[in-house]
């Protein structure tokens, strides 16, 4: 199995995030879960909220939170100075930033495999807004190798209709080949 | 052709009671059980559905006019969570006593105070004795078909009482996971349109919640005994549904790798699953567990879970609620089904009220305490898992 976290703002869309992550992984065989915590008094814009997304050869019975994810998504680093943003990353696993700086100017612990990527400045330049999610994803495809771009494709036109698809989809594209040029 | 995709677990609940075609809803909004009457209210809109949809001004008038409605014989749904179902709970003593077929979704929350919208079995279990009858469920798949299931058993004239179909909210409402949709066509099949018993009708007129003085007791017997009647309807439902449609989740209970087990875990909702990774994670220590999901909590399955947990050292079982004065509600059943029988001992753990995540670290401290319990032959008459001493000062 494998565990995705994401670190997020009410409203930057971290479960729609994990939703779409969910649905990539069931276009591409898998069986998968996503789900948000809202604490604090629920669906506030701009409390932080944590989502979650599991992927699995075989059906999901475990309902808890995610204590040791093998992947931590940062959609606002405003959020790594309130909440421990890191904590209980697996041995080996990954940490995606949303961020213009360098991973090692971030102040998170050295000894993580810490990976950055602009993706609201990709947003604005694809979508228009800074709705940084599917490039995020994107980004987080081109990294992990957990999805290929197709399926977060797929995922982003099963979930969206108008022209907001093509709009996502340029963004996830144009993070992906951000990252894979590197 | 059924299709299989990746939904929140209230699009699941939408869907199952959209299948079911109810003639009216009624609904007012309460986190976490909004998006569910959203998901409805659009299909309605969209006509979808050939629904009346009532928009009222709270929850009471959401029974109420449930309540009307199924008088009429019109098939009722509704739904509601936490102070949402206790602003109800007047009309639904009413409408079990009425023995009206009405579906509701219990969107299970901690009631106020203090105020949150975290998710317990508080609310339900203030409905307990109600008449309704209690189907809590695992997974928005189980979700799902026990809907459909319900208003089969509701609307069964040997039973004719309200279901209340509980699900943890956020937990069951807010997840997205892969589920079966069922075809219209075979739905249909499954469950025909409502025939009522008796109705309102101006044609042939008749009295729904007339005065009663000394027929009283016997009112209130003849809703137990169609819970009786529904023990068995409830697995004989649930067969008939895994026939159709080739899924099971269990009749009035359902058992994981209990047959060996010397602890059994007994819980109720969407634990089980995380219970029964904890089942299989503990076996490879060769610790012997199992887990007893309470699928129906009215009627209560005494008989089935003293058949199931007997040959154990312990039945272990946890409450996301507390009576308060008494301890947890569950566990207090469990007591009672087992008292005067060869049955192994209980402890009632507390765990998971106002949304506590049930991680594995908090089931292994369930199976330590119960480890103990089995050494020591001492038994607490309520151990508080994962308690936070600090806010007790």
């Amino acid at each position: 199995m494998k565990e995705i976290r994401i670190h997020g703002r009410g409203g930057q869309g971290s479960v729609v995030t994990a939703e779409l992550f969910a649905i990539a992984a069931h276009q591409s065989g898998r069986y998968s879960q996503a789900f948000p915590y809202l604490g604090g008094g629920g669906e506030r814009r701009g409390a932080p909220v944590q989502a979650f997304t599991r992927i699995d050869d075989k059906p999901i019975r475990i309902r808890s939170k995610i204590y040791e994810p093998d992947y931590v998504i940062v959609s606002d680093t405003t959020l790594i100075k309130l909440v421990d943003v890191t904590a209980g990353v697996k041995p080996g696993g990954m940490v995606i930033v949303n961020t213009e700086k360098d991973p090692m100017a971030l102040g998170l612990p050295k000894e993580l495999d810490i990976r950055t990527i602009n993706a609201t400045q990709i947003a604005v330049e694809k979508i228009g807004r800074p709705i940084m999610n599917t490039a995020l994803m994107g980004a987080f495809a081109a990294f992990t190798g957990e999805f290929d771009i197709e399926s977060i494709k797929a995922a982003i036109s099963q979930k969206f209709s108008g022209a907001i698809v093509d709009k996502n989809v340029a963004a996830a594209v144009a993070a992906y080949e951000q990252v894979k040029s590197r | 052709m059924s299709t299989i995709s990746v939904i929140e677990g209230s699009m699941a609940v939408a869907q199952a009671v959209k299948a079911c075609r109810p003639g009216v809803i009624a609904a007012y909004p309460i986190s976490p059980q909004t998006h569910i009457v959203e998901f409805l209210s659009q299909f309605v809109a969209d006509n979808e559905m050939d629904t009346k949809y009532v928009r009222v001004d709270a929850e009471f008038s959401a029974a109420s006019a449930v309540y009307g409605s199924s008088a009429t014989g019109v098939r009722s749904y509704t739904a509601s969570s936490s102070q949402g179902l206790l602003l109800m709970s007047e009309v639904l003593y009413a409408m079990a006593g009425t023995r009206l077929p009405v579906v509701l979704t219990g969107v299970n929350r901690t009631v106020s105070a203090p105020i949150t919208i975290q998710p317990d079995h508080q609310d339900t279990m203030a409905l307990r004795d109600t008449g309704l009858i209690q189907l809590h469920v695992e997974n928005s798949q189980e979700a799902y078909a026990t809907h459909i299931q319900a208003f089969k058993l509701a609307e069964d004239h040997d039973i004719l009482l309200p279901v209340m179909v509980c699900m943890d909210g956020w937990i069951l409402t807010h997840s997205f996971e892969p589920v079966k949709l069922e075809d219209q066509e075979k739905v249909d099949e499954f469950l025909p349109p409502f025939v009522p018993k008796y109705r309102l009708d101006t044609k042939n007129p008749l009295t729904y919640g007339a005065y009663a003085d000394d027929e009283v007791p016997e009112f209130r017997l003849m809703m137990h005994f169609a819970q009786e009647r529904a023990k068995e309807k409830i697995e004989k439902i649930a067969r008939e549904y895994e026939a159709k449609f080739g899924d099971y989740f269990g009749g009035l209970i359902d058992t994981y790798r209990c047959d060996d087990a010397e602890i059994v875990m007994v819980a109720m909702g969407s634990v089980i699953g995380t219970l029964k990774d904890a089942v299989d994670k503990l076996r490879k220590e060769n610790i012997k567990v199992g887990v007893l999901k309470v699928r129906s909590y009215r009627p209560f399955p005494g008989e089935e879970i003293l058949s199931a947990v007997k040959g154990a050292k312990m039945v272990a079982v946890l409450d996301k609620s507390l009576s308060v004065g008494q301890g947890g509600p569950l566990a207090t059943d469990v007591k009672a089904a087992l008292a005067n029988k060869q049955a192994p001992p209980v402890l009632g753990c507390i765990a998971g009220m106002g949304g506590r995540d049930m991680s594995m670290v908090l089931i292994r401290e369930i199976i330590e305490k119960s480890q103990k319990a089995i050494t020591t032959g001492k038994i607490p008459d309520i151990e508080y898992i994962a308690l936070k001493r600090q806010y007790l000062e």
